[in-house]
C-alpha cells in the first residue's frame, strides 16, 4: 500500500478495533434543550446514531427516556457512555446490550398503492406479519407493523414489491429482560 | 427565607451571596437593568474590559490564580459570540467560571431581534453546562446552581442566559443553601480496592514515574502537598503536563522537567520506559502522548482523574481511580503507609541512573550569544531576575509559551497561567490582568509573542484603568514563531504568511495606552532592561528583540514516539539555515 498521509503535527490513528452496536437508554431530566445536548454530543465527537428514540416516560418527574442505537469500537461505546454520564441533566445511562438481550421494538406505518392483484398479496402478507390495517381506500393502505427492526425491514422489502408510497418508523424502543431497571 | 426582588436584582444578591467580588463585563442594551444594580452597590466590583473576550480571560486569569470561580457578565448577541472563544479555552482547560449574559425579552427569541442570537445553542458545545432563564422565579436557582456546576466536579465554564424581561420581572430570590442539584453529583473519594491496587503496583514498580497534570492544581492546594509527600515517601521521579507546572517544585532533586511535544528529554524517556506510570490528574493528550501505539508500550498505568469520560479515552489503562485528587492521594498514603512497603533499592537507583544518563543529555541547551538575544536566554534571566518575588506567569500561545514553560520554574501551584488545551493566542494579557487583579502586590508577567500579544491589546486600557501594574514582555522575533517552525519540518521551509510585515513600535504602542515602554536588542543589556520593566512603577511593554530564526526543542515530531526526539543542536544549524530566505537575512 502506497503511503500518502501528508505529515501533520497530530498523531495518526494507530489502534484498529471491529465495530460493535449497542442500545443505550438514556434517562434524562425533561428540561429545554436536552436532546440538543445528546445529539449535540453525538455530532460533535463524532458518534454514530443508528437510531433515536424519545419521549417523556415519568411525566411528575420531568424524567424522559433517549433510546439510541449506536456502533462504534468497544473503546468508543465507553467513550459515549461516560460522555453522556457527564452530561448535567442526565439521571443514568444503562447498556441494554451490555446487560443481556434487550427488548427492542419498532414500529412502522407503512403506506402501500396499487389495485388488483398487487393488492390482495400486499394484504394477505400483511396479514402474516400481523400489520393492521388503519387507513384504505380502494387504491391504498396504510398498515401498522411492530417489531424488531428486522421485521419491520424485511415487510418493508416485500411492500415494495407490490407498490409501496412511503415509509414512517419511529426508531427502536428498548427495554431490559427481567424485574430490574435497566 | 423567600424574598421578593427584581430578577436583575437577584443577580447581584446571588453573585453577593456566592461570596463573588469581582466580575469581569462589558454592558449593552440586554444586561442594562442588571448594570444598574450593579451601580448602586459596592460588594461586587465590576471590572470593564475592552472586548468580552478579555473579559472570560481574565476571569480565567483570575480563577486559575485564586482557585475561585471566575465571573463574567456580557450581553447578548455579540457580547455572547465574543466570549465563546474563551468559553471554549475554559472547558479545555477546566476552569471554573460563571457567564451572565442577557438576552433579549422572551417574546422576541426566536425573531431574530437586534442583539439576538442563540447563546445557549452556541455555547452548549463549548460549556459544561447552560440556562436560559424564562422566568424570574427560576432564576436564583439557576444562578446557584450554576456556581456549583462549576466548580463541582472536573471544573469548567457554564453560561446562564437572562432575558431582559426577567431581568425587570419580579419574583422569589433563594439562597444558596437551599440548593440541591438533582442530577449532578460527581464522584469524589475513590474506590478503595482501585486505591489498593494503585499502592501495590506503585510499591512494587522498579522503574516508576509519576505524570502530574492540571487536575492538581484544579484540586486545589492540598493536592499539590500531598503530591509533594506522597513523591518524598516514594522517592520517585515526577514530571508535569503544561498545565500542571507548579504542582510539584521545580527545584525538587525529583523533578524531570516538562515532558510532551517541547518537554525535556530525561522526562520523554523516563515516560517511554517506565514499567508504573502514575498518572495524577492529567488527560493523556495527543501533545504529551505522541505516536499512541508507541507511547510507554511497557508500563503499566494508573490514572486518577475525576472525569470518568477521560478514563480510556486515548490510552488504556490498568488501574483508573475516579475521584479528586486530593481524596485519593490522601487514601494512597495512608494505605502506603500502613503497608510500609519494602521497595526495591538497588532496581530504583539503576532506573535514577538511567535517567540521570538521560538529563547529562542537557536537552534545553541552546547557543548562546553575545550579539544578539536567544528567547531562551530572555526567559532564563526573567527568572533569575524574579527568585526573591512574589511572581505569576501568564503566557500567550507559541514558541514563547514553551520556552517560558522550559525555562521558568514554578515552586507552586496556581502560579503559571496559560493556554493548554485549545491553545488561544490572546490569552495572557487578559489572564494577567485578571491575576493582578486579584494579586494587587504582586509581581505578574506575561510573557508574549510579538503576534499573539496583537490579539488581546485592547485590553491594556483595561489595566490602565484599575491601576494594574502588568509586566508584558514581548520575545519578539516578527515571525508566528511556531507556525513557522512547523512550516520549516512540514511544509518545505515554504513561510506562508507566517511573517508579520508591519509589526507596531511596541514602545510607542505602550505610551499611547498610558504604559511604560522598554526596549532592548543587545544580550548585554538585557538584565537592565529586564529589572527596568520590573521596577518601573504601573503597566510595562517590554519588546524584547530576540533571534528570528530560534526554534523551540527538544521536540518529538509527529508521528514518532517519546524515544525519538528532535534534539536542537541536531537540527538548528542546518534547518534554521536554509529556513533564512532573503526577507530573514535582512532581519538577523
Amino acid at each position: 500500500m502506497v503511503q500518502t498521509q501528508k505529515q501533520t503535527h497530530y498523531p495518526s490513528l494507530t489502534t484498529h478495533e471491529g465495530i460493535v452496536q449497542r442500545t443505550l437508554s438514556i434517562v434524562v431530566d425533561n428540561e429545554p434543550g436536552v436532546l440538543a445536548r445528546v445529539i449535540g454530543l453525538f455530532s460533535g465527537r463524532g458518534y454514530n446514531i443508528d437510531s433515536l428514540t424519545v419521549t417523556e416516560t415519568e411525566h411528575a418527574k420531568h424524567v424522559s427516556r433517549i433510546t439510541i442505537v449506536t456502533t462504534g469500537t468497544p473503546m468508543v461505546i465507553a467513550q459515549i457512555k461516560a460522555q453522556l454520564e457527564r452530561l448535567v441533566p442526565v439521571h443514568r445511562v444503562g447498556d441494554l446490550t451490555e446487560g443481556g438481550r434487550p427488548i427492542e421494538r419498532e414500529l412502522a406505518l407503512v403506506k402501500v398503492g396499487g389495485k388488483g392483484e398487487k393488492r390482495i398479496e400486499a394484504l394477505r402478507m400483511a396479514e402474516i406479519f400481523r400489520a393492521n390495517v388503519i387507513d384504505a381506500s380502494t387504491e391504498h393502505f396504510v398498515f401498522e407493523v411492530t417489531g424488531k427492526s428486522s421485521k419491520i425491514e424485511q415487510f418493508i422489502s416485500i411492500m415494495t414489491e407490490l407498490g409501496l408510497v412511503e415509509v414512517a418508523r419511529t426508531g427502536i424502543a428498548a427495554i431490559s429482560r427481567g424485574a430490574q431497571v435497566s | 427565607m423567600a424574598r421578593q426582588m427584581t430578577g436583575a436584582e437577584m443577580v447581584i444578591k446571588a453573585l453577593q451571596d456566592q461570596g463573588v467580588e469581582h466580575i469581569f463585563g462589558y454592558p449593552g442594551g440586554a444586561v442594562l437593568p442588571i448594570y444598574d444594580e450593579l451601580f448602586q452597590q459596592d460588594k461586587v466590583r465590576h471590572i470593564l474590559v475592552r472586548q468580552e473576550g478579555g473579559a472570560v480571560h481574565a476571569a480565567e486569569g483570575y480563577a486559575r490564580s485564586t482557585g475561585k470561580v471566575g465571573v463574567v457578565l456580557v450581553t447578548s448577541g455579540p457580547g455572547a459570540t465574543n466570549a465563546v472563544t474563551g468559553l471554549t479555552d475554559a472547558l479545555m482547560d477546566s476552569i471554573p467560571l460563571v457567564c451572565i449574559t442577557g438576552q433579549v425579552p422572551t417574546h422576541l427569541i426566536g425573531n431574530d431581534a437586534f442583539q439576538e442570537c442563540d447563546t445557549v445553542g452556541i455555547t452548549r458545545p463549548c460549556t459544561k453546562h447552560n440556562w436560559l432563564v424564562r422566568d424570574v422565579n427560576d432564576l436564583a436557582r439557576v444562578l446557584h446552581e450554576a456556581f456549583y456546576v462549576a466548580k463541582t466536579g472536573r471544573p469548567g465554564p457554564v453560561v446562564v442566559d437572562i432575558p431582559k424581561d426577567v431581568q425587570f420581572g419580579t419574583g422569589n430570590y433563594v439562597g444558596p443553601s437551599n440548593i440541591q442539584h438533582k442530577t449532578y453529583k460527581p464522584r469524589m473519594k475513590p474506590e478503595q480496592t482501585a486505591v489498593r491496587d494503585a499502592v501495590d503496583l506503585l510499591a512494587n514498580a522498579k522503574k516508576p514515574v509519576f505524570y502530574t497534570g492540571g487536575g492538581v492544581i484544579n484540586s486545589g492546594p492540598k493536592a499539590s502537598q500531598l503530591l509533594r509527600e506522597f513523591a518524598r515517601l516514594t522517592g520517585y521521579p515526577v514530571t508535569s503536563t503544561l498545565m500542571g507546572l507548579g504542582a510539584f517544585p521545580a527545584s525538587d532533586k525529583q523533578w524531570l522537567g516538562m515532558l510532551g511535544m517541547h518537554g525535556t528529554y530525561e522526562a520523554n524517556l523516563a515516560m517511554h520506559d517506565c514499567d508504573v506510570m502514575f498518572c495524577v490528574g492529567a488527560r493523556f493528550d495527543d501533545r504529551i502522548t505522541g505516536r499512541l501505539d508507541a507511547f510507554s508500550p511497557g508500563s503499566k498505568k494508573i490514572h486518577i482523574d475525576i472525569d470518568p469520560s477521560s478514563i480510556n479515552k486515548n490510552v488504556h489503562v490498568d488501574v483508573p481511580i475516579i475521584g479528586d485528587v486530593a481524596y485519593v492521594l490522601e487514601d494512597m498514603l495512608r494505605v502506603w503507609k500502613a503497608k510500609s512497603p519494602q521497595l526495591d533499592k538497588a532496581a530504583h537507583k539503576a532506573w535514577w541512573k538511567q535517567i540521570e544518563g538521560w538529563r547529562a543529555k542537557h536537552s534545553l541547551s541552546y547557543k548562546k550569544h553575545d550579539d544578539f538575544i536567544m528567547p531562551q536566554y530572555a526567559v532564563e534571566r526573567l527568572y533569575e531576575l524574579t527568585r526573591d518575588k512574589d511572581v505569576y506567569i501568564t503566557t500567550e500561545v507559541g514558541q514563547h509559551q514553551m520556552w517560558a514553560a522550559q525555562f521558568f520554574h514554578f515552586d507552586e501551584p496556581n502560579r503559571w497561567m496559560t493556554s493548554g488545551g485549545l491553545g488561544t493566542m490572546g490569552y495572557g494579557l487578559p489572564a494577567a490582568v485578571g491575576a493582578q487583579l486579584a494579586h494587587p502586590k504582586s509581581l505578574v508577567v506575561d510573557i508574549a509573542g510579538d503576534a499573539s500579544i496583537l490579539m488581546n491589546i485592547q485590553e491594556a486600557s483595561t489595566a490602565v484603568q484599575y491601576h494594574l501594574p502588568v509586566k508584558v514582555m514581548i520575545l519578539n522575533n516578527q515571525y508566528m514563531g511556531m507556525v513557522r517552525q512547523w512550516q520549516q519540518l512540514l511544509h518545505g521551509n515554504r513561510l506562508s504568511e507566517s511573517y508579520t510585515e508591519a509589526l507596531p513600535d511596541f514602545v510607542k504602542l505602550a505610551e499611547a495606552y498610558g504604559w511604560s515602554g522598554v526596549y532592548c536588542d543587545k544580550p548585554a543589556d538585557l538584565d537592565d532592561a529586564i529589572k527596568q520593566m520590573i521596577e518601573t512603577p504601573g503597566p510595562v511593554i517590554f519588546d524584547c528583540r530576540v533571534a528570528n530564526l530560534a526554534n523551540c526543542f527538544p521536540m518529538i515530531p509527529s508521528g514518532k514516539a517519546h524515544n525519538e526526539m528532535l534534539m536542537g543542536e541536531e537540527v538548528s544549524d542546518e534547518l534554521v539555515g536554509s529556513a533564512i530566505g532573503k526577507e530573514g537575512k535582512a532581519l538577523v
